[in-house]
């Protein structure tokens, strides 16, 4: 080695950085500018107000809190810098084995005949735990097969989807118990996404469990040697992904009060879009709770706002997908830039 | 025996001058003049960081030079890619095989040029046709139609040789074509290297192995510190004569000398093997004490080091920490027995980029006293964290600053910081001061130096010889996975180095 070394200097960025701005504040902005333009085009076009309507804006909520209580656990798995693709499908064998547990005596034809007007605690434990199997089987493939998390979580997808089939044959599960009802109705959904959002984003900043979450994903090779389990504690990630989406079958099914194969049709690409949204970087290591809970927001005022406007929803579906892009692109431009984490 | 070329009055193919590279942070190459004959294998030889492989590469035309000349044939010429370089008769064969696993060989060879048929398709006849012919040439016998993948690394190696003279190339530079051949496919390659020398082409051979240079090489040139040092015939040297070209720099940095108190032996291994990188290592560590561990790359220091820290468990051997046989079969197994590893590639198994300086120091010391109930007590690791931060003078607006945006020795204070927050008893550091400027090597050397003071032990592997001469108070040298001495302080030299390095 020369001993000529040149001086380096610090990066001069560093220090015109713009500071105390959290990260979610841009994407805080876009939810605002979003929801007011929504305001404008509803007094030009049909003569009301978008945000004054307390209905609306409940609903509105009501409608992402499934999608935002997934998001919570896909987050995390993202923060690790892996994918998951199973939650919709494990929305669905949840909503299937969960509704197969909760059916009043009233059924005509129960799945289980013997096993109605159960007590609510047995559903709802036993779609966490289809849930939380489901995350088990896609944190151990990553952990412990070299396959990448697209292909393990692409494949327990389809393989779910299959098994919420199979369960009743493609038949829908009926008549359930107004106490697993209750889960679905009113506000309770929207409580439950608010409570697993401050629960992870708690988990997330002051834990230990979220150093190493997002140590995993900033860089596994130096987790492993600083002394984290780095496959045990994906596990442990993916698992409570799993759970969450368990959550988020037991809600739906709660809401439509029955159970169906088809349920959670594409919730995972919701759920991957509010977190990315929200600034989560797929490659890992970058993510917050707070984002994703504004990018879920944002994807319920675009639902919303376009029935409200009453365009057709093939549009809605157009400016969701261009609003994913553009929040990827912005979110480039800043990790290039050379952002703080605060 | 050298065949005299027509073109140039001296026989010269190639001839480069006054050749200058310089990186971020780093000479590369200074003032490096070079003339290779036609006809003659010139082996090329130095340390590692000697600048063999830039000028190698500038030849390759994989880099432009930032001075000084190339002349082929004596003509000027100026190199900007390799497909240039190719062009005008000068081929590489990496060291890492550049070829298609799942490809032919007679594909591999031809890939850009596959001769057509009269419906514009590749003709797979006559593409085995000018294959064989091609290994005719140099006496090779491999199946044209064979999956490159299923051939071993040697005749990988021919086929790059093939795929060179297929180019109709005058010069090939062979970076240490031998490091992956068992000792009859390098005598068939040496077979090969004559052949073609007698055929009138030009070798460009870089090599560590002094052997193989005594056996094949017309001319050697030796470089040192990115500085052409001489060219001589190794008829007229010994190999002592060659270290001392090799190492024989002036010393004169100043180390702050760590006091030679030994204290118990700390960590104690025996027949440590990992095949096939290390075989049979043994030694002891004892407490206030830095074990330096010298060699050439590939020697196996770095994946001995992975071992101990449980990275790549070895396949057999023993280890013992402060007298209790130990099973180093993870790094949360190292780490709870007081052990600490400062990797040697920084952004590769180091650094966090994407994160903070605090998250960077904090993160293998998440225990204790530092977590309740598995909430992380914020006041207490960020207190720590800036206690450790000032001692190391980590130079940083604040902690909460991406390291990304630090220099490379204020990134690896980080790192270092990061284990000692640990309190190690045993650290093994991995190249300390690579790519770190003049001001933060002083600074690091000083800590290593204060930490064995205190009673730490210390195993420093390092490529850089007034590092190892300066901080070492034993020094074990390793070539091709097997410890070939042990050195005091007091009886090393560069000179002894290099020669238990380069067998």
């Amino acid at each position: 080695m020369p001993q000529a070394l040149a001086q380096r200097t610090v990066d001069a960025r560093s220090r015109r950085r713009a500071r105390g701005l959290p990260p979610e504040a841009s994407i805080l902005m876009v939810l605002i500018g979003l929801a007011l333009t929504f305001e404008l085009l509803g007094w030009i076009l049909v003569r009301q107000s978008f945000l004054l309507n307390e209905q609306r804006l409940v609903i509105m909520i009501l409608q992402v809190s499934v999608i935002g209580i997934i998001a919570v656990g896909v987050t995390q798995v993202i923060i690790t810098g892996g994918i998951d693709l199973s939650s919709g499908s494990v929305v669905a064998v949840t909503a299937m084995v969960a509704a197969s547990l909760a059916q009043s005596s009233d059924a005509v034809r129960a799945v289980y005949p013997s096993l109605t007007d159960l007590p609510v605690l047995v559903p709802v434990m036993a779609g966490l735990a289809v849930g939380a199997a489901a995350g088990v089987l896609n944190g151990t493939l990553i952990a412990y097969t070299s396959i990448p998390p697209f292909i393990a979580t692409l494949g327990v997808m389809v393989s779910a989807r299959g098994i919420a089939k199979w369960y009743t044959h493609g038949q829908p599960v009926s008549m359930l118990t107004d106490a697993y009802a209750d889960i679905g109705g009113g506000a309770v959904p929207v409580m439950i996404f608010l409570a697993a959002a401050l629960i992870f984003h708690i988990a997330l900043r002051y834990t230990r469990y979220g150093k190493f979450t997002y140590a995993i994903g900033a860089n596994p090779q130096a987790a492993r040697i600083s002394g984290i389990n780095v496959a045990g504690h994906l596990i442990v990630v993916y698992t409570i992904a799993g759970t969450l989406s368990g959550l988020a079958g037991i809600v739906t099914s709660a809401r439509a009060v029955s159970g169906q194969a088809g349920m959670g049709m594409m919730y995972e690409l919701d759920a991957i879009a509010a977190a990315v949204i929200g600034g989560a970087s797929l490659s890992g290591g970058i993510g917050r709770i707070t984002g994703t809970v504004i990018g879920t927001l944002i994807l319920g005022v675009v639902t919303s706002g376009f029935t409200f406007l009453r365009i057709d929803a093939y549009y809605q579906e157009i400016v969701k997908g261009a609003i994913i892009v553009a929040a990827v692109i912005a979110d480039q431009y800043r990790h290039r830039a050379g952002g703080k984490r605060a | 025996m050298h065949s005299l070329a027509t073109d140039v009055p001296d026989g010269c193919f190639l001839q480069v001058s006054h050749l200058g590279k310089a990186f971020p942070g780093v000479v590369a190459l200074d003032d490096v003049s070079l003339r290779v004959k036609r006809g003659t294998v010139h082996a090329l030889i130095g340390e590692n960081g000697a600048g063999k492989s830039t000028l190698m590469k500038i030849i390759a035309g994989i880099y432009t030079p930032d001075a000084g000349e190339l002349r082929l044939r004596g003509a000027a010429v100026h190199l900007s890619s390799p497909r240039q370089a190719l062009r005008n008769g000068i081929a590489m064969i990496h060291q890492e095989l550049n070829l298609m696993p799942f490809m032919s060989v007679a594909e591999n060879i031809w890939i850009g040029r596959e001769p057509m048929n009269a419906c514009g398709l590749i003709s797979h006849r006559e593409l085995r046709r000018r294959t064989r012919a091609l290994f005719e040439r140099f006496g090779v016998d491999i199946d044209p139609q064979a999956e490159v993948r299923t051939l071993s690394i040697a005749r990988r190696q021919m086929i790059e040789i093939a795929k060179a003279l297929s180019h109709e190339s005058e010069l090939l530079i062979m970076d240490e074509p031998t490091s992956a051949l068992t000792e009859k496919d390098a005598e068939h390659l040496f077979a090969i290297i004559r052949e073609l020398r007698a055929q009138g082409k030009s070798i460009l051979y870089i090599t560590h192995k002094m052997d193989e240079l005594f056996e094949i090489a017309d001319e050697v040139s030796v470089l040192r510190d990115g500085r052409y040092i001489g060219t001589a015939s190794p008829l007229d040297l010994t190999r002592d004569e060659l270290i001392r070209m090799m190492v024989g720099r002036e010393l004169s940095q100043i180390f702050p000398s760590a006091p030679a108190r030994p204290g118990a032996v700390v960590l104690s291994a025996r027949d440590l093997t990992l095949e096939p990188h290390f075989y049979g290592i043994g030694f002891d560590l004892h407490a206030g004490e830095i074990l330096g561990i010298a060699g050439l790359i590939g020697a196996g220091r770095s994946q001995l080091a992975e071992a101990l820290f449980g990275l790549t468990p070895a396949s057999s051997g023993r280890v013992w920490i402060e007298g209790c046989e130990v099973k180093l079969d993870s790094p949360q197994t190292a780490r709870s027995r007081g052990m600490a590893f400062v990797t040697e590639d920084r952004k590769e198994t180091g650094c966090f980029l994407r994160l903070s300086v605090l998250e960077n120091l904090e993160i293998a010391v998440l225990e204790g006293d530092f977590v309740r109930c598995g909430f992380v007590r914020r006041r207490a690791v960020t207190q720590a964290c800036a206690a450790m931060s000032r001692l190391l003078g980590v130079k940083t607006p604040d902690l909460h600053e991406r390291i990304e945006n630090l220099s490379g020795g204020n990134q690896q204070k980080v790192l270092l910081g990061r284990w000692l927050l640990t309190r190690p008893k045993i650290l093994i550091l991995d190249e300390p001061t690579r790519g770190v400027d003049v001001g933060a090597k002083a600074e690091i050397h000083q800590l290593i130096t204060r930490l064995v003071a205190e009673g730490a032990a210390v195993l420093m592997i390092s490529s850089e010889m007034p590092e190892i001469l300066g901080m070492s108070h034993r020094i074990m040298v390793m070539h091709e996975g097997r410890v070939t001495g042990i050195l005091a302080r007091e009886q090393a030299d560069q000179v002894k180095i290099m020669d238990l390095a380069a067998r």
